[in-house]
């Protein structure tokens, strides 16, 4: 499924979205960014509620298709144009990573 | 086959809002290049934690990457500290991080062994307040 599809079904409010046709194929729960470049898969909508300016080169680098911040998370200005420009897609979610996890799984 | 091609970087020390930057531009050049996402995932988050590694360590340091015709060779070299222990600082969860820096997601205890990972060769040459030189190979 692709990120804009997912950000409709689960209701996900956009921080920024360059790459809406992206696909997703797998979820991946983490906020030490070491753990995830190591284990989160390319294609893999990351959760987290780390919300520096580090996040967006992770999910560059590691290639996920899409961070989302759960629980209401939001990030400063200067991720988001950063994130804009690097081609990385970031939402918030208002529910906890458990239950958005959930929901992407059953999408899947 | 010519000269290999050769991409140098300077990492800036302390600064963790830049950090990245050049790991995100050789993933842009070995994109351009031809190499599969796959290739060029390994390359990146190699370089990635080893930038961060010397932004958080050694003040910064320069970063090289150069394309030779079976393997990308990424070459790491600073002046900081060093690594008493390579062995310790090799296992999983070992770091020597600050708490600002752990506040941020990094000091994980990752790095390293997330470059051994990814990498197929990996071989550290450090010395105690000389520096340290990183240099890994990915075979494509």
């Amino acid at each position: 499924m692709t990120v804009d599809f997912l950000a409709a079904k689960l209701n996900l409010e956009p921080v920024c979205c360059p790459n809406p046709q992206k696909e997703v194929t797998g979820a991946y729960i983490g906020d030490l960014l070491s753990w995830v470049m190591g284990r989160a898969k390319a294609g893999d909508a990351w959760l987290t509620i780390m919300s520096n300016i580090n996040i967006v080169a992770v999910a560059a680098l590691a290639d996920t298709a899409l961070i989302i911040l759960t629980e209401g998370v939001t990030v400063d200005e200067k991720t988001a144009e950063t994130a804009l420009s690097k081609g990385v897609n970031i939402f918030t979610s208002q529910e906890p990573a458990y239950e958005t996890a959930v929901k992407i799984s059953q999408l899947l | 086959m010519g000269e290999p091609l050769v991409f140098t970087y300077n990492v800036d020390g302390g600064d963790f809002t830049s950090a990245g930057q050049a790991s995100v531009m050789v993933k842009k050049n070995l994109s351009q290049i031809g190499f599969s996402p796959e290739v060029i995932r390994r390359v990146s988050i190699a370089m990635y934690e080893g930038e961060i590694n010397m932004v958080i360590h050694a003040d910064g340091g320069v970063a090289t990457v150069q394309v030779n015709d079976d393997c990308i060779e990424i070459i790491l070299a600073d002046k900081g500290p060093g690594i008493a222990d390579v062995e310790k600082a090799m296992q999983e969860g070992f770091s020597t991080a600050p708490d600002e820096v752990r506040g941020l997601g990094f000091g994980a205890g990752m790095g390293l062994p997330n470059m051994k990972r990814y990498t197929d060769e990996m071989s550290i040459d450090s010395t105690v307040g000389v520096g340290t030189t990183i240099t890994m190979k990915v075979n494509f």
